[in-house]
C-alpha cells in the first residue's frame, strides 16, 4: 500500500520547487508593484496561489511570475485572489450587540467621532456600523474612513450595493445585533440588487491604504480591523497593531475579528479588553 | 516492499494527526478522544463541520471528558503534543511550516467552512509522510481530496469503517478517492492511533525509508 520511495522523493522535490517559486513570485510582485505579501501567512498564500494557478491555465508558478511582470491586468486578478474580500453585513451579530451596549457609551463622550475600518473590503462593515450608530443617536457626529489595498473592492464599497439574495441573511443578522428598526428602512431593492441608503454614504470616505507599507493618517476614536490580521505573519501583525495604537486617541477603541487577539502583540499591555467575549479593546489612558 | 521492513523503534515516525468528521461527529469524537492519554505524543488537528453560529461548547465538552487537552484552535499558537485543536466555526484551519496554526475566512470549500480538504492539504504540505489522516463519519465528501493529497506525500490514511459510521458517505467517498491504509471500526481507532504513534511500539504499518537513506 505504500507510495513507492522514488515517487515520494519526487513529491518532496516538487514541493521544494514550489516553495522557491512562491518566494520568487512574491518578490517579483513587491519589486514590480510594491505590494508586499512576503510576511503573510505562508499556508494561506500557498493555497491562494495554487488556486489561481489552477484557474489560470498556466503551466507553473514561474510562468505566472513572468506574466504578471509584464501584464498589469493579470496582476490585478492575482491580487484579487490573494486578498480575501469576503464580508457581510452585521457579521457576527454578537459583536454588534456588544458595540451597542458597551462601546456606544464610550463613543458618546466624544464631540466628534472618527472611525477607521481597515481592510474594509466591499464596505458592508461600515454600512452596518453606520446603521447601528444612527439608531443610537450618534449619526451627526460621525465620520467613517474605509480603507483597503484593493481598488476593485473600494469601488464597490462606494457604490453601496448588496446582492438581493443576501438580504434575508442580513436582516436576520441585523435583528440579532439588536437592531431597533426594520432593516428594510436602509435599502431600496432593485431586481437582483439592493441599494443601501444614500444618507449612510454621506458619512463615508473610501481610500486605498496598504497596512504593510502605509502610515497613520489621522487620530481616530475607533478602529475596526476584522479578519485581516489572521492573514499576516507575527511580525507584520505587530507592525499593524502599532500603527493602530499610534492612530488611536487615548481611550480609543480597537475592534478585531472574533478569532483574532492581541495575545501575541508587544503592545498587549497598552490596551485593555473591554468585554471578555469579544475582541474589543480600549487604548489605555 | 519486504526489503524496507526495518522498524525504527527509537523514534516515532509520525508528527501529527489530521482528523475530519461531520454528521454524527460528536459520538465518534467522544468514542475516540477520551481513550488517548495526556502524554499522547503528537498534536491532533480536527475539523468538525458544525453550526456556523455554534459556540465553543463542543471543545469544552470534549475537554471535560478527555485526558488530552481539547481546545478551539487559536491563530498563531503552536501545535503541541497531547492537544486536540478544533477548527473554529466559520474559519478554515491551516498549519504553517513552523507548526503554528492559521485561520482563514476564505470562501467555503465543499460548502463547508471549516473544510476538511483545506486542513488536510496544508497538513500534507507541512508534515508530509509524518502525517496520519483520519476520516470519520459524515454525510458529504469533504476530506476525500485532502486524503488523496496526504497519500501523495506518503502519509498514512485511516478511515472509519463506513458500517460503523452514523453517515457512511464521507468514509465511503474517501475510500473511493484514494488508497486507504487502514479501514477500522470506530471502537478500534483510538487503540490503533496509540500503537502507531507510540515510539516504543513496532512500526508495522509502513516503512520508514526516506530519501536520504537511498
Ligand atoms: C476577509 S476581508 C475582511 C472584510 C471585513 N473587515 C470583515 O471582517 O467582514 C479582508 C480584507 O483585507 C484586505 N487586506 C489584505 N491585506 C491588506 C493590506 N495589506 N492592507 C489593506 N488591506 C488589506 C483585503 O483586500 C480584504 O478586503
Amino acid at each position: 500500500m505504500d507510495v513507492p520511495v522514488t515517487k515520494r522523493c519526487a513529491v518532496t522535490s516538487r514541493r521544494e520547487t514550489e516553495k522557491i517559486e512562491i518566494q520568487l513570485l512574491l518578490e517579483a510582485i513587491f519589486l514590480r508593484y510594491g505590494y508586499d505579501f512576503r510576511q503573510y501567512s505562508k499556508a494561506h498564500i500557498r493555497r491562494r496561489i495554487r488556486r489561481h494557478l489552477e484557474l489560470s491555465n498556466m503551466e507553473n508558478i514561474s510562468a505566472m511570475q513572468h506574466r504578471l511582470l509584464t501584464d498589469y491586468d493579470f496582476f490585478q486578478m492575482l491580487l484579487y485572489d490573494l486578498s480575501i474580500n469576503i464580508t457581510e453585513m452585521f457579521r457576527n451579530p454578537s459583536f454588534y450587540l456588544v458595540i451597542r451596549k458597551h462601546v456606544v457609551p464610550v463613543l458618546a463622550t466624544h464631540p466628534f467621532i472618527k472611525i477607521w475600518h481597515a481592510g474594509c473590503a466591499t464596505g458592508e462593515e461600515l454600512y452596518s456600523m453606520a446603521i447601528l450608530l444612527k439608531e443610537e443617536g450618534l449619526f451627526s457626529r460621525l465620520q467613517f474612513y474605509g480603507t483597503d489595498f484593493n481598488d476593485l473592492v473600494l469601488q464597490k464599497a462606494k457604490e453601496g450595493i448588496i446582492p438581493a439574495k443576501a438580504i434575508q441573511e442580513y436582516t436576520r443578522n441585523y435583528q440579532q445585533s439588536g437592531g431597533t428598526h426594520s432593516f428594510s428602512d436602509y435599502y431600496t431593492a432593485r431586481y437582483e440588487r439592493a441599494l443601501l441608503a444614500a444618507e449612510l454614504k454621506k458619512k463615508m470616505l473610501f481610500a486605498n491604504h496598504n497596512l504593510v507599507v502605509d502610515q497613520v493618517f489621522g487620530e481616530m476614536q475607533m478602529i475596526v480591523c476584522r479578519n485581516v490580521l489572521i492573514y499576516f505573519g507575527k511580525e507584520l501583525q505587530d507592525r499593524v497593531i502599532r500603527l493602530f495604537y499610534d492612530s488611536l486617541c487615548r481611550g480609543g477603541i480597537l475592534c478585531l475579528g472574533s478569532r483574532e487577539s492581541l495575545r501575541f502583540s508587544s503592545l498587549h499591555d497598552s490596551f485593555k479588553q473591554l468585554v471578555e467575549t469579544e475582541q474589543i479593546y480600549q487604548k489605555k489612558y | 516492499m519486504a526489503q524496507h521492513h526495518t522498524p525504527h523503534p527509537q523514534k516515532t515516525h509520525y508528527q501529527a494527526i489530521a482528523m475530519g468528521v461531520s454528521f454524527g461527529g460528536l459520538h465518534s469524537l467522544q468514542t475516540i478522544l477520551p481513550k488517548l492519554p495526556a502524554t499522547f505524543p503528537v498534536p491532533i488537528m480536527a475539523v468538525q463541520h458544525h453550526d456556523p453560529n455554534g459556540d465553543d461548547f463542543l471543545a469544552r465538552h470534549l475537554n471535560s471528558l478527555c485526558a488530552v487537552r481539547v481546545k478551539v484552535a487559536e491563530e498563531k499558537e503552536t501545535a503541541t503534543a497531547g492537544t486536540v485543536y478544533l477548527a473554529p466555526a466559520n474559519y478554515h484551519l491551516l498549519v504553517e511550516d513552523d507548526h503554528t496554526l492559521s485561520l482563514s475566512s476564505d470562501e467555503k470549500v465543499n460548502f463547508s467552512r471549516p473544510s476538511i480538504d483545506v486542513l488536510f492539504e496544508s497538513c500534507a504540505d507541512v508534515y508530509g509522510e509524518s502525517l496520519i489522516g483520519v476520516i470519520l463519519t459524515g454525510a458529504n465528501s469533504d476530506g476525500s481530496k485532502g486524503m488523496q493529497m496526504i497519500k501523495e506525500v506518503g502519509g498514512l490514511s485511516v478511515v472509519q469503517d463506513p458500517q460503523t459510521a452514523e453517515a457512511a458517505t464521507m468514509p465511503e467517498s474517501a475510500i473511493a478517492a484514494t488508497e486507504i491504509d487502514h479501514i477500522l471500526p470506530l471502537t478500534e481507532i483510538a487503540a490503533f492511533l496509540l500503537t502507531i504513534v507510540n515510539p516504543a511500539a513496532k512500526n508495522t504499518s509502513k516503512t520508514n525509508t526516506s530519501c536520504d537513506t537511498l
